[in-house]
């Protein structure tokens, strides 16, 4: 198991490694660099920018430049903002949290919903529930994510007036109940595309299971098929979805960015969508980097939990 | 039962002569009814936008500045129209035009980039094929929007800077799966025989493996058109696209956000017709999946 453990993470940290140099690449081949975000206030002269650049270390060699920026990275300073001289990993953490709030409980929801939704297509297969299931998950793995925020806001905001239409809580009331009420719309419209995710590799996963000679065993044992399909199948079957949910962290991520803009949510998406369009470079490289991270670590945890969860996957090599 | 009653009996029924038409996986595919949907919806769109614009009596960008925000239906604009007084219905279907071609071309580039890559790095296994494959791992530790935005602010936006920014963002999982097929197919006895006869390694990749993965690109390639024309709608919808006055679905939907209460349908239509071709694509890539799979086959 340690030895997996090792090795795993040997794997991660040279992907890493790959992932800051393409990271790098990106910011520096902007037209005029880090740099365009002076050049662009129209106020710099040729010899100001130069000036710059020889005091942000930009005129030197690019793998020079790599090198230090890698070396300040692992010392914990990822630079300052351009745009108020925050330090990156400082703005990166107050934004953090909104964005987490939003994925766990929209990856909640899409757990509880995709998981019945999946079981009850696999129990009755081929239904018209099952049918209507299949098709719903393929629209809603279709239909654009901001639009579907649009909709909502439209239909809940708009016509109900049930929901409010955005921000994470009413200005002057921070009070929990006011924050679920703000949570409701966005964590719905984010968990459409994963229950869609989830039903289908949860329907998959269970007709799998349900023809072991397990299930067929707790049969012949005489329990009831309520106990057999939910403490036998559901749970060997859910031991896939381990796997689905850590590899499904890119695409919650690019959710999480979209529905924030939609529904004005002060996360890291929105961050992101802010210092681009202030061409904020160390952010926006703080950003890249820190989801590749959480990608990776996503994968990573899933293998590891796969592991301990399923003793018969043996670690040993 | 004696041989030559076999024979007689089969003799009559004459197999039909074979054509595309009446192949089995044409059968399987004809079978799956949310494929047939989708193909049809698909050529109907595109009839549509092609079409569409030249019988239509307004141009998508004629500003008709005394029919701003008419509804749909209510007045000689059939769709409404957009707070500019634009007619919704030209302007949808000049969009189409736009982002269906921004999905079928980024489709062709970022296939013939996956195939290239996967193709090398699954016949040349060993350090070549290891680098590139931990390149493509790593391009796809970055969730798409994320690198789609990150690049889209050093580009000019333009149609065709747009097509290759979604090409050069979605041609990972097309490498990961030629890559794949590429290995279990050099090992079989056809390619060892190519390599015994001495045949080039680029034609052992080009006329021996990369014919017999087919089916699996034909599939990843339609899904790939579904997700350039979903990118191409989310990057627009953020303003960092295809710019107006040209539409495409995405920018459509730019504005409509703070109409949302005035003129609901500036939001509902061009979302619907997103909605309508990236499904369409996912069903057929669907359907192709269950026609193209020799193990399914009909009974």
């Amino acid at each position: 198991m340690s030895t997996f453990l090792v090795q795993r993470l040997m794997q991660a940290l040279v992907l890493l490694l790959i992932v800051s140099m393409i990271g790098f690449a990106i910011l520096h081949l902007a037209p005029g660099g880090p740099l365009s975000q002076f050049a662009a206030s129209g106020e710099m002269t040729q010899a100001d920018l130069d000036r710059i650049a020889e005091q942000l270390g930009l005129n030197r060699p690019l793998p020079v430049q790599y090198l230090e920026w890698l070396w300040r990275m692992l010392r914990g300073d990822w630079g300052l903002s351009y745009r108020d001289q925050q330090p990156v990993l400082h703005i990166i953490a107050s934004h953090i949290g909104a964005t987490l709030e939003l994925m766990l409980t929209s990856t909640l929801l899409a757990m509880l919903l995709g998981a019945w939704i999946g079981i009850l297509g696999a129990i009755k297969r081929y239904s018209l529930f099952d049918s209507l299931a299949t098709i719903g998950a393929m629209i809603a793995l279709s239909i654009p994510t901001f639009w579907f925020g649009l909709v909502v806001i439209y239909v809940f905001s708009v016509g109900l007036g049930w929901l409010p239409s955005g921000n994470r809580y009413t200005i002057g009331d921070g009070s929990f109940l006011n924050q679920i009420h703000h949570l409701i719309g966005p964590c719905i419209v984010l968990a459409l595309v994963s229950t869609a995710v989830w039903s289908r590799y949860m329907r998959s996963s269970m007709l799998e299971v349900v023809n072991q000679d397990y299930i067929r065993t707790a049969r012949a044992k005489g329990l009831p098929e309520r106990s057999v399909l939910l403490r036998h199948a559901f749970r060997n079957a859910l031991l896939p979805m381990i796997t689905i949910t850590g590899l499904h962290v890119p695409t919650l991520l690019s959710g999480a960015l979209v529905t924030e803009t939609v529904f004005t949510w002060p996360g890291m998406g929105r961050l992101f969508l802010d210092s681009i369009s202030y061409r904020d470079y160390p952010v926006v490289m703080g950003i890249l980097m820190f989801t590749a991270v959480l990608v990776l670590l996503g994968s990573l945890i899933a293998d590891l939990l796969y592991g301990i969860a399923d003793p018969r996957i043996a670690r040993n090599g | 039962m004696s041989n030559s009653e076999l024979i007689s009996t089969a003799e009559p029924r004459l197999a039909p002569p074979p054509s595309f038409w009446n192949s089995p996986g044409f059968r399987r595919f004809r079978r799956h009814k949310l494929a047939v949907f989708g193909a049809t919806a698909i050529v109907v769109m595109t009839l549509a936008c092609i079409i569409g614009p030249m019988l239509l009596p307004y141009n998508d960008t004629f500003i008709d500045i005394r029919q701003r925000f008419a509804p749909p239906f209510s007045g000689p604009h059939v769709l409404g129209t957009d707070p500019l007084g634009r007619d919704i219905l030209a302007r949808l279907l000049m969009a189409g035009r736009i982002s269906l071609a921004v999905g079928f071309s980024a489709m062709v580039i970022s296939m013939a980039i996956g195939i290239c890559v996967g193709m090398v790095a699954g016949f040349y296994e060993g350090v070549i094929g290891a680098t590139l494959m931990r390149f493509v791992d790593a391009m796809l530790c970055f969730p798409s929007i994320f690198l789609l935005l990150a690049i889209s602010a050093l580009i000019s936006p333009s149609v065709p800077s747009i097509v290759m920014l979604i090409a050069m963002t979605s041609w990972m999982e097309v490498a990961r799966v030629v890559e794949a097929q590429m290995r279990s197919l050099r090992t079989r006895d056809f390619a060892v025989a190519a390599v015994s006869m001495g045949s080039s390694n680029a034609r052992i990749m080009f006329r021996e493996l990369l014919p017999n993965a087919v089916a699996p690109i034909v599939v990843a390639a339609t899904l790939n058109v579904a997700h350039a024309i979903l990118a191409e709608s989310y990057i627009s919808f953020l303003g960092y696209g295809i710019q107006p006055p040209t539409p495409s679905w995405g920018n459509m939907l730019e504005g409509a956000q703070s109409y949302l209460t005035s003129a609901p349908w500036l939001a509902i239509l061009p979302g619907a017709a997103i909605t309508l071709a990236v499904t369409s694509f996912n069903f057929v890539g669907d359907g192709l999946r269950d026609a193209l799979d020799p193990r399914l086959d009909l009974p």
